[in-house]
């Protein structure tokens, strides 16, 4: 009997056992069996209604029911469908669908084999970044393997069903995993969302119905079919059903791939399997979802871990990234370097994201240069709220998450910036001054000859003084000094 | 290779994949051989593990060590890459985590020549669905 | 069809399924305010990406505000189009948008009627409490449209136009976030793209983004300047929609008003462009039946249908995207050019002058027609056959310069000989106009038979694609039309595939011909008034004591003069061109 671990592993149950190069390995460890007795034992219908009574919910963030989704797509008539895999991992830290293709690509094909047997789909795409070179590398070598083995291609298993798979290549563009714009990348025109409805289950890729799902839904598909709906739904919580993958990184000991079940709470994923804080620092905040989702206190350590929980938070399971901040991060500074990411990654098209992103990151700009005022801090309100309430896409409208979310959990913070002026985790550089204790300096002029801006007079053998309207704050006096005499405030 | 024309296909290959991986991993030299995976995904290249592998497995052929050295996906440990799991014969895979050549020649040295356990070794903290 | 019935601001409306709430709203009187929205109903012209977000709404149940233009009424809705949170929304959007504009009203082209400043108006913007860094893009003139995407506001309007309804695909949305911008493809001039100079984009520019080359101030020196004699010639859609700029209702003729404010701006002679419209007729005309005899003599080698080309942004569009049927358009020089290579030969020989001290001065509704007057081919030793052309927004402003109070001037006549024109060549202003004419005189010349009726009702209308056999006294000849260079595009598609059963098609790339130019009149999304525009053009005709281009007295004599036959070699020499492969002139 194995003791109780935290983490289980279903979606990357073959990562780091197989060699994901080799199709035997992956068919050892029941590969393609579930498409096979799906094909050979089951009705499309009664594939679905597995997947619908497993619980099982989008991964890619959304957390829609995916036998839903499924059964959207099938119920729709026309002569051609398609099923794309969105693999257009973007979320700065996260990382777990370039595991599962590095690691198992064959069980993404199965799954997607067995998603067109049950919408009718005879073509599956996978859309994914073109800075992933090594799982396009390692999905070729699956495609062509199962190709060979005639688990893709025409009358798979002998049963009249023909599946193939191509690759699409994203072109490094955060909003293209919005399937709208994913679709319309892989159309050739301008990776920019749609107005949703119609959705891709009614109108798609080519105008045809498309069923999209994450890389990470897939990969629990197989499993799901094996061992069965009810064996699924034992894991997790009441409306969030099996595991989830996270890239647990930050300021966390053991930063890493984990899976935990739904449920886990947010203590045990930081505290047991990520270790605890980094240098024995003090916990302040996590923030899940990247930059969609919102910050975490202390407080919501002990909540368990699921779609709904998580979004009463604040916060949303976003594809799984999960970054862990000490008592040395700003999180003024946190929101601004999110509402960075989304400003580059808007796509232009709606004028609240394209624009108000950008008023968001100039505003939080401002706070962290000590120049902001406490009327800024309604507006901002305002203006997240607005951007969050009026955006056309998923982008826009959870990109403000981190601004609302660190504005509700840690308004202090904002305050000591915008009265004090001061950054309590002193990372603003505008508002911190290295000073020169003149007691402790004896005068050796190293720190006056190392300053890149000549921001430090003194005579030799007498103690030294740092301009501060100069100083750029680098910080290089402070590491040259030998008796400790410089300090920051 | 002969195509998977159906159900029972399949599982005929499994089984004789199985019984064949059995034979290659105990059948020829059931006490000597070693098995060996380094985690060759994106984050373990980056950090090295190429070279680990590339160095392990001349490391083996000059000692004369049989041993069976693949690739494999990424482990979960990025914060100790490059991260290789080694399984003595009769034994239970050990992952070692932090390697470099000198880590990797000790691993060698130490823990599959003499079997005597080295630092470096990571917890298995997880359980997969496949091993219930 | 399945009725849905929801409550706008408290009023029950009943629609059709499929019907948007921004339109079920408009239809109980509730005007949601919109900005990037437009839609020109029968003229395949729908832009609503859904993207400036001005026009959101309050639908109880939803998480979000939705947009009214792309949000479909369902069952049960309750819609509040002005709650505190769709009316904060709103304003903070346009607040936005204000934020990353230059403000530059009070000198802009577009003040007055820029669909941005009007709506900030409505709206009663009075301070925009989120400023900010603006964007700026590189600048671009041409000498038809210059581009200043620092006030581009993203509604897309120029790309539906350029991609979607001319399928020229010269504009698309490029780089991304706060840098996004429509423009061409690298950011490159129009000038070297494959631009046709429609102007159709342009004519649906909310903003100052894209305006026309303002050349009025040439024609000023010119006519201040003691040793040039400065002419003017009218095109036939510009009388039709002058009037709009003055407070006129659209569709108010105005042609002697706009002679004598012609004269009074100091123009020369003030000549009609209608005059070489019935030129184009007679040499037109006259080559269709040639190629129609060849035809039926049994030559297989005849290209049938011949394509009008009046039109100059048709023909950059052929020349650009089919340059492999560019046989297939007939020779003829448009209007504009017969006009001016006659007044720089012909009149200026009356007038005894040289050519170059021959000012020829056009204004158009259109914006290629500044393109086609800078056409190399269209010039002698350097000197253009016709020197400047203006739009019918640069004329109206020459006329307020003058301090004319447009609407109390009183009618005059246009000059002779270059004046005089039938209702045929009026009719060139809307779309089916120069087949109508074309139909008039070559039935004449075919069947040496009077026509018992002037009128082709069956060559008339606003659908984008039309046709309609005309009986040449027994031999039927089947006419195509097609306005907009997307319809034109399927008609050529046609003909390449060899399934065109046309003999003659006319081609017009604004929708709605002329009267629709990239030059005229701001339309805002209001088709009704290129079909008044069109209303007035038939009236126009109808009034004409000649109806068909051979009997203007005045070609009459041009022709016994100075031309000798129609197509014949001084024709040929003064009246016809030839077309390029530009193709390979795209760089990139």
């Amino acid at each position: 009997m194995v003791k109780y671990k935290k983490q289980i592993r279903i979606a990357l149950r073959n990562c780091g056992f197989i060699n994901p190069e080799n199709v035997d390995e992956y068919i050892v460890r029941e590969g393609y069996a579930a498409l096979g007795n799906a094909l050979t034992n089951m009705t499309p219908e009664e594939v679905i209604d597995v997947i619908k009574n497993s619980g099982l919910r989008g991964r890619g963030g959304g957390g829609f029911p995916t036998g839903l989704k499924w059964e959207l797509t099938r119920k729709v008539d026309a002569d051609q469908k398609y099923v794309v895999c969105n693999a257009d991992e973007g979320d700065p830290g996260a990382f777990m669908d370039r595991s599962i293709l590095e690691g198992d690509p064959h069980t993404v094909l199965e799954a997607m084999a067995i998603n067109g047997y049950c919408t009718g789909a005879s073509k599956g795409l996978i859309y994914i970044r073109a800075e992933y070179p090594l799982a396009i590398k390692r999905l070729k070598i699956a495609i062509d393997q199962a190709r060979e083995y005639g688990l893709l291609g025409e009358d798979i298993f002998g049963t009249n069903f023909s599946f193939d798979v191509e690759l699409r290549y994203g072109a490094g563009a955060f909003v293209c995993g919005e399937e709208t714009a994913l679709i319309h990348s892989m159309e050739g025109l301008r990776g920019e969302p749609t107005v949703k409805p119609p959705f891709p289950s009614e109108s798609g890729y080519k105008g045809m119905p498309t069923n999209v799902n994450n890389v990470e839904t897939y990969a629990n598909i197989p499993v799901i079919l094996l061992k069965g709906a009810d064996w699924f739904s034992s894991i997790g919580t009441e409306k969030s059903k099996g595991t989830k993958v996270f890239a647990l990184a930050g300021k966390v000991n053991n930063v890493g791939l984990i899976e935990v079940p739904m449920g886990t709470t947010l203590r045990e994923v930081i505290f047991d399997i990520g270790g605890g804080i980094k240098d024995g620092k003090k916990f302040k905040a996590v923030q899940t979802g990247g930059p969609s989702g919102g910050c975490l206190t202390e407080n919501h350590l002990d909540i368990s871990i699921d779609y709904d929980n998580l979004i009463a938070s604040g916060s949303m399971m976003g594809s799984g990234g999960m970054i862990v901040m000490d008592e040395d991060d700003c999180m003024v500074s946190m929101a601004k370097f999110y509402l960075d990411f989304t400003v580059e990654e808007s796509c232009g098209k709606c004028s609240p994201c394209r624009i108000g992103n950008k008023r968001l990151y100039e505003m939080l700009d401002t706070i962290t240069q000590g120049k902001g005022t406490l009327e800024d801090l309604s507006k901002l309100r305002n203006l997240a709220n607005v951007v969050k309430d009026t955006s056309l896409c998923g982008l826009g409208q959870t990109s403000p998450n981190p601004v609302l979310s660190t504005m509700d959990n840690f308004l202090d913070e904002y305050m000591a910036h915008v009265k004090d002026g001061k950054c309590p985790s002193g990372q603003c550089k505008a508002l911190m001054s290295y000073i020169i204790n003149a007691d402790a300096c004896v005068g050796c002029t190293l720190c006056a000859r190392v300053c890149p801006v000549d921001a430090i007079s003194g005579e030799k053998k007498m103690a030294h003084l740092i301009d501060d309207d100069a100083c750029i704050k680098c910080g290089a006096c402070m590491d040259k000094c030998k008796f400790g005499a410089i300090f920051i405030q | 290779m002969a195509k998977v024309k159906s159900l029972s296909d399949l599982n005929k290959m499994r089984e004789e994949l199985q019984s064949k991986m059995n034979l290659r991993e105990k059948g020829e030299h059931p006490d000597s051989i070693v098995q060996i995976k380094v985690s060759m995904a994106t984050c373990g290249i980056a950090s090295g593990a190429k070279e680990i592998m590339d160095y392990m497995i001349n490391e083996l052929d000059n000692r004369a060590i049989d041993a069976v050295i693949t690739q494999t996906g990424c482990m979960g440990y990025c914060y100790a890459e490059p991260t290789i799991e080694v399984t003595l014969p009769d034994n239970k895979p050990i992952v070692f985590g932090y390697v470099d050549t000198k880590k990797a020649q000790e691993i060698i040295e130490v823990y599959i020549q003499t079997g005597k356990l080295v630092d470096g070794i990571i917890p298995v903290n997880y359980e997969t669905v496949n091993n219930e | 069809m399945d009725l849905v019935k929801l409550t706008i601001d408290n009023t029950p409306v009943v629609v059709e399924q499929g019907t948007t709430v921004l339109e079920a709203a408009r239809s109980v009187g509730v005007d949601i305010p919109t900005l990037c929205y437009m839609k020109l109903d029968d003229l395949e012209f729908e832009n609503k990406p859904g993207g400036c977000r001005v026009c959101v709404v309050e639908v109880e149940g939803r998480r979000n505000l939705a947009p009214s233009c792309k949000t479909a009424c369902d069952e049960g809705m309750v819609v509040n189009t002005h709650s505190v949170r769709a009316i904060n929304a709103r304003r903070t959007v346009m607040e936005l948008i204000l934020s990353d504009h230059p403000f530059e009203c009070l000198v802009c082209a577009k003040s007055g009627k820029c669909d941005l400043q009007s709506l900030a108006q409505d709206l009663g913007i009075r301070e925009i409490h989120y400023q900010g860094e603006k964007s700026h893009y590189k600048g671009d003139e041409s000498p038809a449209i210059i581009r200043e995407m620092d006030k581009c506001i993203m509604c897309r309007r120029c790309e539906t136009a350029c991609n979607d309804v001319q399928t020229v695909g010269t504009l698309s949305a490029i780089y991304r976030g706060f840098e996004s911008v429509v423009a061409p493809a690298f950011e490159m001039d129009l000038d070297h793209t494959n631009c046709t100079f429609c102007g159709q984009c342009v004519a649906v520019c909310p903003t100052g983004a894209l305006i026309e080359r303002d050349y009025t101030w040439q024609v000023m020196d010119a006519i201040v300047n003691p040793k040039k004699r400065v002419i003017v010639q009218t095109a036939p859609a510009v009388r039709a929609a002058l009037g709009e700029e003055f407070g006129l209702e659209p569709g108010t003729l105005v042609t002697g008003k706009m002679v004598t404010a012609l004269r009074k701006i100091g123009f020369d002679h003030v000549f009609d462009t209608d005059f070489a419209a019935d030129l184009t007729i007679m040499e037109e005309g006259t080559e269709l039946l040639g190629r129609l005899n060849k035809f039926l003599e049994g030559d297989k080698d005849v290209k049938l249908p011949m394509l009008t080309s009046c039109c100059p942004a048709w023909v950059n569009f052929f020349e650009h995207h089919f340059p492999e049927m560019k046989d297939i358009p007939s020779t003829a020089k448009s209007p504009q050019q017969m006009f001016g290579a006659i007044a720089k030969t012909y009149f200026a020989n009356q007038l005894k002058v040289k050519r170059e001290d021959l000012v020829v001065v056009s204004v158009m509704p259109c914006l290629a027609k500044k393109y086609e007057a800078s056409r190399e081919e269209f010039s002698a030793n350097g000197d253009a056959d016709v020197n400047i052309s203006i739009t019918t927004r640069e004329l109206a402003q020459m006329i307020k310069n003058a301090n004319l109070k447009f609407t109390d001037l009183p009618n005059d006549d246009f000059d002779r000989p270059m004046g005089e024109s039938s209702g045929a060549g009026v009719i060139f202003g809307t779309t089916g106009g120069v087949i109508e004419a074309a139909v008039r005189t070559a039935y004449e010349l075919h069947t040496d038979k009077e026509l018992a009726r002037v009128d082709f009702k069956e060559l008339r209308g606003f659908e984008g694609i039309r046709s309609a056999t005309i009986d040449f006294d027994g031999l039927p000849i089947n006419i195509g039309i097609a306005h907009g260079l997307g319809n034109a595009r399927t008609l050529l598609n046609d003909i390449k595939e060899g399934k065109s059963e046309f003999h003659a098609i006319e081609i017009m790339a604004c929708p709605g011909g002329c009267i629709g130019g990239g030059g005229q009149p701001y339309h805002h999304g209001d088709v009704t008034v290129l079909k008044r525009r069109q209303k007035a053009i038939y009236q126009e005709d109808a009034g004409k004591s000649i109806r068909k281009s051979h009997e203007n007295p005045y070609i009459q004599k041009l022709y016994t003069e100075f031309l000798g036959e129609p197509c014949g070699e001084k024709s040929h020499e003064l009246l016809h061109t030839h077309y390029f492969d530009k193709k390979k002139k795209i760089e990139i």
